[in-house]
């Protein structure tokens, strides 16, 4: 609203602008954490929509492996190239499936496949909230006795923290053998012991960072697509302007989340 | 007297700079079909979503069965809703779900019936809207937008409920199907003794389904009677809407 005012009035003054901006910011922080509290709430008690949960990890979980495994499939044999161009520099080229393996595994894996789903999840969920909240089919739920929090939100929530973590683990996988390609049939390594390198360097540790990453991004995904959807205005234009919204937020709050976790996993030493 | 099953106290609302509702005082009686009349834009779909709490009045209070509902959440809603049923004026219906999963929503929540009982149960109500079988196992999008308002009307009364939101049940309806229609809001007053509000733009449908009239004009209830009355009301307003002259003291907003 006041955004339109401005518009209105020509060029906006920079100052007040930033301090619009700002003091948005900080609401909007405000109610996202709030609608959160509510979902997780309705999330962790009695009742849930089974059937829901179940349709919502199907289109979370199934319909994007295609893309996830495509962008991991790239991403690792890009990683592999890089590394051997660069190690070769020190003569290390032999190091390429350890890096390779270090970097899908704590880093890649889970930060690509949630920006990925960013997308394609995040932005399907607020348009498709959006789409029920302006055609009143919201209302219409609420006011046949069901609450939207447990009957939309939390089955899309739940469904993600159980999905997304699967769907990393599958990008882990499909990384490193991106990046065994590469390295078998371009660069000539040898394929058993590039494995064996692989299987020997990787800790536990490793994959159960990238897999703690990949829950925590499950839920913002979700989180940040059902909350631009509910609050979803009229309109085509505000039903897309959700969808845009969810998809930014989400992926620059999954980078946040990732460099904060990656943090503490260092200082913890995981 | 019975007391009111709904009764709204001044209650306003507004949007920005737009103040729809000024102060809207209104009864509604057990079993009586009250219609609403009052221009496009006046507020009447706004009225009967703040009576739900789908939205929640800047002030004033409303009662349902006695309790202040205003700002009721959690059970004390849940308690409402649960007598309460609505038709809302763009159908609303679930696109996810086919057309009897939508009538039957409510019994299948709550829990109480088996899925082969609650479809039984929306055939069933189906045929009172004069909405064939075959038609339950479509989806919204595949049948027409008169349909559509017949399958959420279906919905709106499946459960039984105390009172029934009615808005704009008419609306696009060929005139034989709006007169079923009619009748089948009336039986849902005589018949079953629920108390509906109907908001309507058809005088025909007024006289025929109302036991009183209302008319909302800027944000208040500026008139109420008999149905009998509606066309002596002595109000120049009403006598302008009722009748459909573009001149009167009613303006066009420009
Ligand atoms: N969610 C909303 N946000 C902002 N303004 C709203 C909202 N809902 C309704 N309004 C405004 O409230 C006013 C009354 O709207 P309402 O839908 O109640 O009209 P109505 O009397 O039902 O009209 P009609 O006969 O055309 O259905 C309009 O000016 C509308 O712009
Ligand atoms: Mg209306």
């Amino acid at each position: 609203m006041s955004n339109a005012s401005t518009r209105k009035r020509g060029i906006p003054n920079p100052l007040a602008w930033i301090g619009a901006a700002t003091l948005g910011f900080f609401a909007e922080i405000g109610r996202l954490a709030t609608f959160s509290a509510q979902v997780k709430a309705a999330a962790f008690s009695p009742r849930w929509y089974f059937g829901q949960i179940w349709k919502q990890f199907v289109q979370i979980g199934f319909y994007s492996l295609p893309v996830v495994g495509m962008s991991a499939i790239f991403i690792g044999a890009a990683l592999a190239l890089n590394i051997y161009q660069g190690s070769g520099r020190f003569g290390a080229e032999q190091f390429v499936p350890n890096i390779v393996v270090l970097g899908i595994t704590r880093e890649l894996g889970a930060s690509i496949t949630a920006l990925m789903l960013a997308g394609r999840v995040s932005a399907g969920i607020a348009a498709e909230i959006g789409a029920m909240r302006v055609t009143e089919q919201i209302d219409a739920l609420e006011s046949l006795s069901a609450s939207r929090y447990r009957y939309l939100y939390a089955p899309r929530f739940l469904a993600a923290l159980v999905a997304v973590p699967m769907l990393v683990l599958v990008a882990d996988i499909i990384g490193v053998m991106g990046g065994w390609l590469v390295s078998v049939y371009g660069l000539g390594f040898d394929s058993t012991v590039y494995l064996r390198n692989t299987l020997d360097f990787m800790t536990r540790n490793d994959v159960l960072t990238g897999i703690i990453k990949a829950f925590v991004f499950g839920g913002i995904i979700a989180l940040m697509g059902c909350y631009q959807g509910d609050k979803s205005k009229a309109g085509a234009t505000g039903v897309g302007r959700a969808a845009t919204l969810s998809m930014v937020g989400a992926a620059v709050l999954v980078l946040a989340a990732n460099y904060v976790m990656s943090t503490i996993f260092v200082e913890v030493g995981l | 007297m019975t007391p009111p099953i709904l009764s709204l106290q001044n209650v306003e609302k507004r949007f920005g700079k737009n103040h729809v509702l000024r102060g809207v005082t209104l009864d509604v009686a057990p079993g009586e079909s009250l219609v609403v009349i009052g221009g496009s834009g006046s507020g009447k779909s706004v009225m009967l979503k703040n009576a739900l709490g789908l939205m929640t009045p800047d002030s004033g209070n409303i009662l349902f069965n006695g309790e202040d509902v205003t700002q009721a959440r959690g059970k004390a809603r849940a308690r409402m809703r649960e007598r309460v049923g609505m038709l809302f004026q763009s159908g609303a219906l679930f696109d996810s779900l086919t057309v009897w999963e939508n009538v039957a929503f409510r019994l299948v929540n709550s829990g109480t019936l088996s899925r082969a009982k609650a479809k039984e149960q929306a055939v069933e109500t189906l045929r009172k809207v004069r909405l064939g079988p075959d038609v339950a196992d479509l989806y919204p999008a595949e049948i027409s937008g008169g349909m559509q308002k017949r399958v959420s009307l279906a919905r709106s009364i499946i459960s039984k409920p105390d009172l029934i939101f009615f808005d704009e049940p008419t609306t696009g309806l060929d005139p034989i199907t709006a007169d079923a229609i009619n009748d089948l809001i009336i039986e849902q007053v005589r018949g079953l003794g629920a108390a509906t509000v109907t908001i309507t733009h058809d005088m025909a449908s007024a006289r025929k389904i109302a036991d009183e009239v209302a008319m909302l004009f800027e944000g208040r209830i500026i008139w109420r009677g008999k149905a009998s009355e509606v066309d002596n009301s002595g109000n120049a307003y009403v006598d302008q809407f009722v009748h459909g002259r573009a001149d009167g003291p009613i303006q066009p907003a420009l």
